[in-house]
């Protein structure tokens, strides 16, 4: 299986993070990773992507030209690279953040309130990781157990009395 | 070999100098390149190392010529605008006959141009750059592990042949992650440098490092002397990769994410029943020509693909000598070769078409 996954939507919102989680995650599996941010002029405009690959096979280009998901919170990051997912693609967005619904009728997508769900659960920094349960259930990326494992080895130890909360974020995005 | 890591190009890039053996780094901050100093400077004080962010990419240069001078491996990294300043630097020191190791992750130029990633500097590493008769051995890495490797072996190579190495890759392969894995130990080849000016404790006679010669038979016979060094170089340190050129009906030849690209490329192809092969040069100088000779009768011909407007291709062309046809497909400005670009290119190529010239 190869996975060609698109992050995108505003500086700060922990886009660039959340596809680490994922290659790392993908790593811990054996899987084959690549992780390309932005970095250019757009991320001074304040938006930020990046392409993440995690697949059976060596990862040959790191630059995704036909994505099989997208992970969207904002409108301007739906607008630009909805055109990049593939016919039968998964698009999950964070609908609080993202009012205009993708044009594409040929991809499955997934709305999710994830910033209000995020509010409610205590902690608006949560709203990124309920749209990777979300993506992890529909494209089953990488597995819940290695996302914990990725969470344990990224975030610092001092950090690691969130993970918990930050699973059950993961469910709840999950069975949205 | 340890457990692979996720790691940043660019923090691979130090590592693998710090495990060649490198205590003495040189540089001054340029995007994309600069999480090299970041973590020199965070790792050389923790090992006792000297890190210097300079004044500016002139004085590091000239940092790394003094450290050098001394016999310590020693090393500076920046991005294109920034190498055009070391260029003076670098050639003094090739005249000097100085390993050094310069890391250059490719912006787009020319001038200040912009950050994104690009191979055109190409030609100011591989053909010259400074001034005079010279070369830089030119390391071209397609990914992070490579990065891991090409510059520990890029340390070797400056210390084997007294002369400056380049590792050229572009702003992607500096910023983005993948798996690496260190080795338990890297092969570090030591040499004794008698010539290195260290302190003579009045028991020999002083060491000078120079690149003046103001006579014009004495300057003469030391470039002759670079030159017999460089005719070995070219005859024993070429290094390619060839995939799947056997029985091509068109080859590729690309380095650094070009090539990445194009390991996509020729699965798609492949899909449409045409067979596309890669030659990857990994040192672009010296240049494999032998892989060019090699498969010269490619029947459809040879595809360059660049990140520039055509500056390697010129390379290939004098490898082929005339044999095969050669086009080009290159962008600019921090864009990319799209995959299906390329395969387009290489399709009309395949029917015969042709592709379109430098």
């Amino acid at each position: 299986m190869d996975h060609q996954i698109i992050f995108a939507g505003f500086g700060g919102q922990g886009i660039l993070s959340m596809g680490r989680f994922i290659a790392h995650a993908g790593l811990h599996e054996g899987k084959h990773v690549s992780w390309l941010p932005s970095y250019g002029p757009e991320m001074r405009g304040g938006t930020a992507n990046c392409n993440v690959i995690v697949s059976d096979e060596e990862v040959g280009s790191p630059i995704i030209s036909a994505a099989t998901a997208l992970v969207v919170m904002n409108q301007p990051s739906l607008e630009k690279f909805e055109s990049y997912v593939e016919p039968g693609g998964v698009i999950v967005l964070d609908s609080d953040l993202v009012p205009v619904r993708p044009a594409r009728e040929d991809v499955r997508v997934f709305a999710l309130p994830a910033t209000k769900m995020a509010y409610d659960m205590g902690n608006a920094t949560f709203a990124g990781v309920i749209l990777l349960g979300k993506l992890l259930a529909e494209t089953g990326v990488v597995r819940f157990d290695s996302f914990e494992a990725a969470l344990k080895g990224i975030l610092k130890p001092k950090k690691h009395y969130l993970i918990p909360q930050e699973m059950e974020a993961l469910k709840a995005g999950a069975e949205y | 070999m340890g457990e692979k890591i996720l790691m940043k190009g660019n923090e691979v890039i130090a590592e693998a100098a710090l495990r060649a053996g490198c205590r003495h780094y040189f540089g001054y901050p340029i995007t994309p390149q600069t999480e090299v100093a970041h973590y020199m400077a965070r790792k050389m004080e923790e090992i006792g190392g000297t890190f210097v962010q300079a004044e500016s990419e002139v004085a590091a240069i000239n940092m790394v010529y003094g450290a050098a001078s001394a016999g310590v491996r020693a090393m500076t990294s920046s991005s294109s605008p920034g190498i055009s300043l070391k260029q003076e630097g670098i050639s003094y020191a090739a005249g000097a006959e100085l390993p050094l190791v310069v890391i250059d992750i490719v912006r787009c130029g020319p001038g200040l141009g912009g950050i994104l990633p690009a191979q055109c500097d190409y030609f100011q590493m591989v053909k010259g750059g400074g001034h005079g008769d010279y070369h830089n051995i030119v390391l071209a890495p397609q990914g992070v592990q490579e990065m891991y490797e090409l510059v520990v072996d890029a340390f070797n190579l400056a210390d084997k042949y007294r002369n400056p190495v380049v590792v050229m890759g572009d702003g992607y392969m500096g910023q983005m992650m993948e798996a690496v894995e260190f080795r338990d130990e890297e092969k570090i080849e030591r040499v004794a440098k008698p010539w290195a000016a260290c302190g003579s404790e009045m028991k020999r006679p002083h060491n000078t490092i120079t690149s003046i010669y103001i006579e014009a038979d004495v300057l003469e016979a030391h470039v002759n002397h670079m030159y017999e060094k460089y005719r070995e170089i070219e005859r024993t340190e070429a290094r390619v990769e060839c995939f799947n050129c056997d029985g091509a009906d068109v080859i590729i030849a690309a380095y650094g994410t070009c090539a990445r690209v194009t390991r996509n490329v020729i699965k798609d192809a492949a899909k449409l029943g045409v067979k596309v092969g890669l030659i990857r040069p990994i040192t672009l100088w010296p240049f494999p020509k032998a892989a060019f000779e090699k498969y010269a009768e490619v029947p459809k011909g040879f595809l360059t693909v660049e990140m520039s407007m055509g500056q390697m291709v010129e390379d290939i062309k004098l490898a082929l000598n005339g044999r095969n046809h050669v086009s080009f497909y290159g962008r600019t400005g921090g864009n990319v070769p799209g995959q299906k670009d390329i395969l387009g290119e290489v399709l009309k190529i395949a029917r015969g078409e042709g592709g379109a010239e430098k």
